[in-house]
């Protein structure tokens, strides 16, 4: 599965549409709205996470442009809540690319962010939800959505 | 039965331990000592052997006593957070389960769920100190008049709280793959098409019931450390199940022995207690448990001396077998080997994964110590014991 995050804005016209509904019907992706802000004829934004083939996420992309929503990728990165982890092991069988890993012989679970492709596999993987998605560049430069204004 | 050459009571044991002169180790530390000082030896050296272990612990939950109302009520039906408890009991009595979702979750609508929040997490909340909301819907009676009530309060807030686990702690648990053409989410976490992954759910060597396998001294009554507070054993748990393929060890070659565990929810911690979800499956409670083994003889320093290399677990398919109730299985694996990230099935290499955490386990090992060497933390005699099976080594070589 294909999982991405954009952050998209909305002109003023579409934000009364229901665009995310043509997406999921037409475009058979699976989405998660991680934060929005869309008032009625105001510009709106939203940050999305798109799950599904690679080609139907591209299609669903192009859609969103068309009308006019400013479409742009966020550099994702996944850290790890030390305190809520309690080194399971679970997400060593989940992550694709080692990243989370054992050591042995203390059975310690390690995480290792240089490895990590952000993927998002062990967020919902891991029991306790220690894993999490944390979007950089939003927490800089949109202040008041980062705060969910 | 034969003598044994090495004698110690209860009384004697735990006179030890007001003294200050007890011998306290982890069941990771007694491999070493029985292996060095052999079975003789290493009981005339230990007084008691701490286990621990820490992971998804499904048949928990607990019972509330949530303080009356004004009129009175005799609620009916009752949540916490959105999330259904029984109350059935009596006026003010409920009990929650872990396993329970709240009841607007989506469930497996959107495959696979997420279960973010049951009743597992609100036990982990309430711990944390958190404050819930309540409601209760009843019938009136001429003693209890109020047919609503809604209120928030936290833990300090019942009058009662009884963490009440009907199952915990199995003795072995199955190391589940998956044979079939797609990914499968279960209880045992997400397993890959064709077998391309393994996940297993024990702490092994540091696990209490594999530490005293044939229930020697864990029975009704034995004092434990449950969710980072004092609780009790309170029964033999559900499916408790002696009567399985065992080693020339004692030790069930199959998921076998279980406990009922009880204790004082207000004394415990969120870092022992915490809520969980399974993609796919569902919430549930990860539990903190940990059981103290007087080392009564040199039988019972032989059965702690038992190490990942001696215990043994089957593979067994959860893509069609397990659903489908068929008892069958795919070889045996030592905890050794699942241990070391690969093992083998039917000639092909298997990555495995943990579910059960046995850092948790040791640390939990390590703080029952503690309690016993600075706290004069006392072992109790069981007052029955559970359903077992015959067994002595000198049959068995
Ligand atoms: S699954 Fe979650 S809790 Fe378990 S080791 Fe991985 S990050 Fe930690
Ligand atoms: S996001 Fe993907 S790559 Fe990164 S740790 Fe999680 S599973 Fe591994």
């Amino acid at each position: 599965m294909y999982t991405r995050i954009y952050f998209l804005r909305y002109p003023k016209e579409t934000s009364d549409d229901p665009v995310i509904y043509h997406l999921v019907k037409q475009y058979d992706v699976e989405f998660n709205i991680l934060k929005a802000d869309i008032r009625p004829q105001r510009d709106g934004i939203m940050i999305l996470e798109l799950k599904g083939n690679r080609e139907n996420v591209r299609e669903a992309l192009g859609y969103l442009k068309g009308l006019g929503v400013k479409v742009e990728r966020l550099a994702t990165r996944i850290r790890r809540d030390e305190s809520r982890c309690f080194q399971c092991g679970a997400c060593t069988g989940i992550c694709p690319v080692g990243a989370l890993h054992i050591r042995r012989p203390e059975m310690e679970v390690l995480f290792d962010p240089e490895k990590c492709t952000g993927c998002g596999l062990c967020v919902t993987g891991c029991p306790v939800r220690a894993m999490e998605v944390s979007i950089d560049r939003l927490l800089k430069e949109e202040p008041a959505v980062a705060q969910g204004a | 039965m034969s003598e044994h050459q090495v004698n110690k009571t209860y009384a004697e044991i735990n006179a030890r331990i007001k003294a200050g002169e007890a011998v306290v180790v982890t069941a990771e530390e007694m491999v070493d000592i029985v292996r060095r000082e052999g079975p003789v030896g290493a009981a005339k050296k230990v007084d008691v052997v701490t286990t621990g272990t820490f992971s998804t612990m499904c048949s928990s939950g607990a019972f509330f006593n949530f303080g009356q109302t004004t009129p009175t009520i005799k609620a009916a039906r009752v949540w916490i957070n959105k999330v259904p408890a029984y109350a059935g009991l009596a006026a003010i009595d409920i009990y929650l389960g872990a396993t329970e979702p709240a009841e607007d979750d989506p469930l497996n609508k959107v495959y696979p769920g997420e279960f973010r929040y049951g009743g597992g997490h609100i036990i982990e909340d309430l711990v944390a100190g958190k404050k819930v909301f309540l409601e209760a819907k009843a019938y009136a009676t001429d003693c209890y008049a109020n047919t609503k009530c809604k209120k928030e309060l936290t833990l300090a807030d019942m009058p009662h709280a009884l963490l009440c686990n009907p199952r915990n702690g199995y003795q072995n648990y199955n190391c589940a793959v998956n044979l079939s053409d797609r990914t499968v989410y279960t209880y045992m976490g997400m397993l890959k098409p064709g077998c391309r992954n393994a996940n297993y759910c024990s702490a092994g060597e540091l696990s209490p019931l594999l530490n005293d396998p044939l229930y020697r001294t864990i029975g009704v009554g034995t004092r434990i450390f449950l969710g980072g507070g004092v609780g009790y054993v309170t029964w033999h748990g559900t499916q408790h199940n002696p009567g399985v393929p065992r080693g020339d060890n004692g030790v069930p070659r199959r998921p076998a022995g279980t406990m009922m565990v009880q204790g004082d929810l207000k004394q415990m911690s969120a870092d022992w207690l915490r809520g969980v979800s399974i993609q796919g499956y569902g919430c549930s409670l990860a539990v903190g448990l940990g059981v103290p083994i007087p080392i009564l003889n040199e039988e019972m320093a032989r059965f702690t001396g038992v190490s990942d290399a001696e215990i043994f677990t089957q593979v067994v398919d959860y893509g069609h077998d397990y659903t489908n109730g068929i008892q069958r299985n795919y070889g045996e694996v030592s905890y050794a080997q699942l241990k070391s990230g690969m093992i083998e099935v039917a000639g092909k290499k298997v990555p495995t994964a943990p579910l059960s955490s046995v850092v948790k386990a040791r640390e939990i090992a390590e703080i029952l110590r503690h309690w016993i060497l600075d706290r004069g933390f006392q072992l109790t005699e069981p007052v029955a014991n559970f359903p077992t099976v015959d067994f002595s080594f000198d049959v068995a070589e």
